[in-house]
């Protein structure tokens, strides 16, 4: 057998492995999303017949000073997001790691609100915050009486306080998960060289975490640009107090499915799907994870 | 037919007409509030309709009558007299009827606690000067005078359809909706704005109003737990007070009246605001209209269900129940009396302006009204933002 029919079979192989998922990406991912850009062309109340709009729809979005709120606020909601949870999670995945069953009980009781759907999640926080009879009203507590998710100032540092209580828990899986793979033999030799525990955290553990850093902080950033749920429960689903917490996603919602008007709600989405490829794109571009080189060469 | 699932009135007489149609059935699919509009909306864009469905009249439903997604209910078709002609104009559009009523009447009136009140020495405000002082006098008490969920910012925006009303009259209102919308910059919009704000600035709300969803039931629950002394909603919010305190009502502590008239203003005192009813309409595309109109006309609204409302404790906007609601032996008689004679004499009934306007005005108003409400825009800007949104 010549070795390029070798190649070839094996590049067919790899073909028919890949169909499935390939049609079923096609089929539900590519598809829809040319449906997208194609209805923010157009000009739709989701009732009458499609009209051709040309790029009026993009004009007047990205005319709208709305837009440009609702992306800050996104912005917004992804830096923080990132900020806070990252290293909450490093440190409770660096307590986490290590085997104990006093670690493990810790572990499972802040992974609880992982387990919570999103929308239950929501509604006991704004049940909890609630200034007349929510924990506020309990003794010791009266500081917390006040109109948090009603305050234009506050609300959306709120939504974000809520949605790090939500995710933290798993990116700090993510890092226990890490932190176990790195091999032993690293903290004994470093242990040898008298190497200290802080010498040992920022030579071995951060840099041994990396692919984990880029993983969670991907997920994070990716994820809160599209977050949408939590903060229609919290907000009543207008993305108020005003517009304080009227996140892009919401703003979709809202232009397509109560104003009616598709094709706004189009360039939105089309806005978000690429702010989300490009976001991807340099995370992992900068970590150098599409090289996908070892973080264990020569051990 | 489509409805939501808690009319369950509704339900059984589609269940009673069945019975008596064997062979022409009408299905009957119930939904969940929240996502019900849009669910209507995709059938309807994708030629799935149902052949009659529930709704709420106003400009949602003017949608899909521009659409020609709707039949025309002509008298022919069902008697049009037999209902209330404030209510009825709700799916009304150029002079033809488009909805039947199908449930009760809900206009929004003033809530309050009458040992509140009685405790700070008052009497139910019947002017806006009598609402100020009132303020005054229940915020020296500690008291919140007005319970409000602006958090869900509809309950905040029914302050502004009443003070529009009593300040200008219908007429302007009923101008916006036609379609004018240089009538959002009328002095009376400014002056309707400016009053709510300063019902803001006299503390009126309390702290927490902005922080309040309507559905936590926490508006409702700082009334009869004496924390607030009114406030102003739809008639389903006695059902929630009967619901969640029981006692409060039977004791005879809920009390309820009009909303304030204003000094100087030039509307109608009796002129109310609120939901007239929900409608049942047909659609146009429907496979066997006789059916549905032989349902509208026998079964929505005739005696047995006017009974089943009546007895569940919301009237009906039928003409001529006054015999009936007399002859009613529940607690609730006094109630549904006030009720249906605020809406026999009120010489309109204007519908909610987020569900009277097209669909695509509703979110910028609720938006506009809170920031006005949150004292971010002036009164001015509220009239300027909205008719430019129009």
């Amino acid at each position: 057998m010549s070795p390029s029919t070798a190649d070839g079979r094996r590049r067919m192989t790899g073909a028919v492995m890949a169909a499935p998922a390939l049609v079923l990406f096609v089929l539900f991912g590519v598809v829809p999303l040319a449906g997208v850009l194609v209805l923010s062309l157009a000009d739709w109340d989701g009732l009458g017949p499609l009209g051709w709009a040309g790029l009026v729809n993009w004009r007047d979005v990205l005319a709208d000073g709305a837009t440009w709120d609702a992306l800050w606020l996104t912005v917004k909601v992804m830096a923080l997001s990132w900020l806070i949870q990252t290293p909450i999670a490093l440190a409770l995945g660096l307590f986490q790691a290590p085997r104990g069953r006093g670690r493990a009980f810790f572990a499972v009781l802040w992974v609880l609100p992982l387990l919570l759907s999103a929308v239950a999640i929501g509604l006991t926080w704004q049940a909890l915050l609630d200034p007349s009879f929510g924990i506020g009203s309990a003794p010791g507590l009266g500081r917390l009486a006040r109109p948090l998710l009603g305050s234009p100032e506050l609300a959306l540092y709120v939504v974000i306080f809520v949605i790090a209580w939500q995710f933290v828990p798993f990116h700090a899986l993510l890092y226990q998960a890490g932190i176990r793979q790195i091999p032993a033999t690293l903290y004994e030799a470093a242990a040898l060289d008298g190497a200290g525990r802080k010498d040992r955290f920022l030579r071995i553990t951060l840099p041994q975490l990396r692919y984990t850093i880029v993983t969670s902080s991907t997920l994070m950033l990716v994820g809160s640009l599209t977050y949408f749920d939590l903060i229609f429960v919290l907000s009543g689903g207008t993305g108020g107090p005003g517009t304080a917490t009227r996140v892009l996603p919401l703003a979709m919602y809202i232009t397509g499915f109560q104003s009616h008007d598709m094709g706004a709600a189009s360039v939105i989405a089309t806005v978000l799907v690429v702010t989300g490829l490009v976001l991807s794109l340099i995370t992992t571009r900068l970590s150098g994870f599409t090289r996908m080189d070892s973080r264990q060469e020569g051990l | 037919m489509w409805a939501l699932s808690d009319q369950t009135i509704l339900k059984d007489s589609v269940e009673a007409y069945n019975k008596d149609h064997p062979d022409k059935k009408i299905t009957l699919q119930l939904f969940a509030n929240d996502d019900y509009k849009q669910k209507l909306r995709v059938a309807f864009g994708a030629g799935q309709a149902p052949d009659i469905f529930f709704n709420w009249g106003g400009g949602a439903l003017n949608d899909y009558v521009k659409a020609g997604k709707v039949a025309e209910i002509t008298s022919a078709d069902v008697d049009h007299g037999r209902f209330t002609p404030s209510v009825l104009k709700t799916a009304t559009f150029d002079g033809k009827v488009y909805g039947v009523p199908c449930n009760g009447l809900a206009p929004v009136v003033l809530y309050y606690n009458k040992k509140v009140l009685g405790q700070a020495g008052l009497q139910p405000p019947k002017t806006w000067d009598d609402l100020l002082a009132a303020v005054k006098t229940l915020k020296a008490e500690g008291v919140t005078p007005l319970s409000l969920a602006a958090n869900s910012k509809w309950p905040t925006l029914m302050y502004t359809e009443y003070l529009l009303d009593r300040i200008g009259g219908a007429q302007v209102f009923a101008r916006i909706a036609a379609g004018d919308a240089s009538g959002w910059n009328d002095p009376a919009v400014t002056k309707a704005t400016k009053a709510l704000q300063d019902l803001v600035d006299a503390g009126a709300f309390g702290d927490s109003a902005s922080s309040m969803n309507y559905d936590q039931g926490a508006s409702t629950a700082l009334v009869y737990t004496g924390k607030a002394a009114m406030t102003l909603m739809g008639t389903w919010e006695y059902a929630n007070f009967v619901k969640a305190a029981p006692d409060f009502v039977s004791g005879g502590d809920l009390g309820y009246t009009v909303f304030p008239t204003i000094p100087g203003g030039v509307g109608d005192p009796g002129a109310i605001v609120g939901n007239p009813s929900n409608f049942l309409s047909v659609n146009a595309a429907a496979g066997d209209k006789a059916v549905a109109m032989t349902y509208l006309k026998e079964y929505v609204l005739n005696a047995a269900q006017v009974d089943a409302y009546l007895k569940a404790g919301s009237v009906p906007p039928v003409n001529g129940l006054e015999a009936e609601l007399a002859a009613l032996t529940t607690a609730d008689r006094p109630w549904l009396e006030f009720v249906y004679g605020l809406v026999k004499k009120a010489p309109t009934f204007q519908l909610s302006w987020d569900q009277d306007l097209p669909s695509e005005q509703a979110d910028p108003l609720l938006t506009n009204i809170d920031k006005s409400f949150l004292k971010q825009i002036t009164p001015e800007e509220f009239g300027q933002n909205m008719s430019k949104a129009a």
